[in-house]
């Protein structure tokens, strides 16, 4: 099995097109493979599919309680709070939770030494998982509105793809940080989408920073290759970054994606050669142990 | 007044947006939120007249010399950050949310945490005014402090210099920097592209922003590429009393500006999109009943 993320530090530039698109050329050729959304704050892959709902689990933290009546306001639990979620003013006996900056780590918890505190299960999104056709496995992370970090959402719906010996499709959200990190770290390869203009180009730099900094091995997509400039060429080269495929501008191509549409379907040789360069990934980093 | 341009889904054109706003005539404060991936410095190439290290957090680490591996540290790590492996505890940097946990409850005491301090804020002036930025090292996280930091910054920049429009671009999805981008701000911009994923996208976005109560307006930037969406677009708004204040067309000259190291409006102001981008200031800056 092998696990490949599709990612870009720019927004926009066609992951989700990427993504889906290579999903449906696997599922094609009868390969068995599993597209995780791992965007979980604009989870959009699913639009692209005709899927069946199967199953959705939900993702909670675990928030304090803290019982008024027990609470001695010694203050410890403040201090071994590191995201400034307990409000606490003794001379008040006021102590409260601010439960959107708590990241449900217990430290309260285990600090209160007069049992004044337990723990509520809170929710941050879902995992859900669908059928398309063939029996293909969909797993889409959507983040509840409202909550701040995706990253346990992300983590769950990972996981549920592990199970899976088929290859794996992340399609990862955007930016290099934290929900970056979890995708691309759970991961065997990373195709970096781009666009070659000064916007891209710097956050694909800084996308290929972070992954030189956890080892892992990318390639690039240059989406809308013939627009801008060829800063992106050059610095691939000088990186040796292999360039995967490069896709010139279409509007065609624009207009299907728009309206929720597999371009492959329509334009067949983006989907061989989609199938060619995965293939290609597997064979060089297949089998890896993650 | 402290305006925000945020998109949910990324490449909608924000930053191009918010780039055109901030070179029409009046001096302004451009603060980029997206500090993730900032780009607008590239545009405005600003003077460093100010640079501040910022502490994105902390990560656990293990001293092997008093460490016995005994695996108290791994039962109570909710973040699967710390594993055992050949006898050996290991934390991963990449899952450890810096809560302090293990640190605390570790008997030997052979956990210490060491500060993320890669990360920086800059602030400067550009040709229109002032500019503050944040930069995110690789990997590192808890970018809403940031975001925060870089907003009082522009802020505190914004009364020194006599200058009274502040002007936010977002970083793309509805979490934590986001809601730091807007917690606050007098109006929120959502710049939408006509595709099934920009309008859901837009729809998770105004959900955040009416939790907040703010004043928001949608522009449709790329609207002809999809016309048919562009008008569910439209109406979906009109049914949940969103204003959409304008509509761009797609332009591919908005690449070659960029590439000059210019706003679409400094690069040809008599291009139609460029027009329209001074209109749409027009009515966000002095809104008129029915406009």
């Amino acid at each position: 099995m092998i696990k490949i993320a599709i990612a870009s530090g720019k927004g926009g530039t066609g992951k989700t097109f990427i993504a889906t698109n290579i999903f449906n050329t696997l599922l094609k050729n009868q390969i068995n493979a599993v597209l995780v959304d791992c965007d979980a704050e604009a989870p959009n892959a699913i639009a692209f599919f005709d899927a069946r709902h199967t199953n959705t689990i939900d993702v909670t933290k675990l928030i304090p309680v803290i019982d008024i009546n027990t609470c001695t306001f010694c203050g410890k639990c403040n201090e071994y709070c590191n995201y400034n979620s307990i409000f606490i003013l003794p001379p008040m006996r006021i102590i409260q939770v601010i439960e959107d900056l708590c990241h449900g780590c217990g430290a309260c918890t285990v600090a209160c030494e007069f049992d004044a505190i337990t723990e509520k299960s809170s929710p941050l999104g879902k995992v859900s998982t669908f059928l398309a056709e063939g029996n293909h496995i969909i797993i889409e992370a959507r983040m509840k509105v409202g909550i701040m970090s995706p990253v346990p959402v992300i983590k769950d719906a990972i996981k549920l793809a592990s199970n899976n010996a088929g290859i794996v499709i992340f399609d990862s959200p955007p930016g290099t940080s934290c929900p970056f990190i979890q995708t691309v770290s759970a991961s065997d390869y990373v195709i970096l989408v781009t666009e070659p203009t000064p916007f891209g180009l710097s956050d694909l730099k800084q996308s290929v920073d972070t992954l030189n900094k956890i080892n892992k091995p990318c390639g690039v997509i240059i989406n809308r290759s013939d627009i801008g400039n060829s800063e992106v060429k050059n610095y691939l080269q000088k990186q040796d970054i292999p360039i995967l495929l490069e896709i010139p501008f279409s509007k065609e191509i624009a207009e299907l994606y728009s309206t929720g549409k597999i371009v492959s379907e329509t334009v067949p040789a983006l989907g061989e050669q989609l199938y060619c360069l995965v293939k290609k990934i597997i064979n060089l980093y297949g089998n890896s142990s993650n | 007044m402290e305006i925000a341009v945020i998109s949910g889904k990324g490449g909608t054109g924000k930053s191009s947006i918010a780039a055109a706003f901030a070179t029409l005539n009046e001096r302004i404060v451009i603060a980029d939120c997206d500090v993730d991936a900032a780009n607008l410095y590239l545009l405005f190439n600003p003077t460093h007249e100010e640079e501040l290290v910022y502490i994105t957090g902390h990560k656990a680490t293990i001293n092997y010399d008093k460490c016995t591996n005994c695996g108290i540290c791994e039962s109570y790590c909710r973040f699967d950050a710390i594993s055992i492996l050949n006898n050996k505890v290991i934390i991963s940097e990449i899952s450890c949310d810096g809560c302090f946990l293990c640190s605390h409850i570790c008997t030997e005491n052979a956990i210490y945490m060491v500060q993320n301090d890669k990360s920086k804020m800059y602030s400067g002036s550009f040709r229109n005014g002032k500019m503050v930025y944040g930069r995110l090292a690789p990997g590192e996280d808890n970018s809403g402090k940031l975001v925060n930091m870089v907003r009082e910054k522009a802020k505190q920049v914004a009364k020194e210099n006599n200058i009274n429009t502040v002007i936010l671009d977002g970083p793309p999805g509805i979490g934590c920097p986001v809601i730091s981008t807007i917690t606050g701000v007098d109006k929120v911009i959502i710049v939408t592209e006509p595709s099934i994923s920009g309008l859901h996208d837009m729809k998770r976005t105004l959900e955040i922003v009416k939790k907040f109560g703010i004043e928001a307006f949608v522009i449709i930037n790329k609207f002809d590429l999809n016309p048919k969406i562009s008008m569910q677009i439209d109406s979906w708004c009109t049914d949940e009393c969103v204003h959409v204040i304008g509509h761009l067309p797609f332009e591919p000259q908005i690449v070659e500006a960029m590439v000059q190291g210019l706003s679409i409006n400094e690069f040809d102001s008599g291009l139609n999109i460029s027009k329209k981008i001074s209109e749409i200031w027009n009515k966000i800056k002095n809104p008129t009943p029915y406009s």
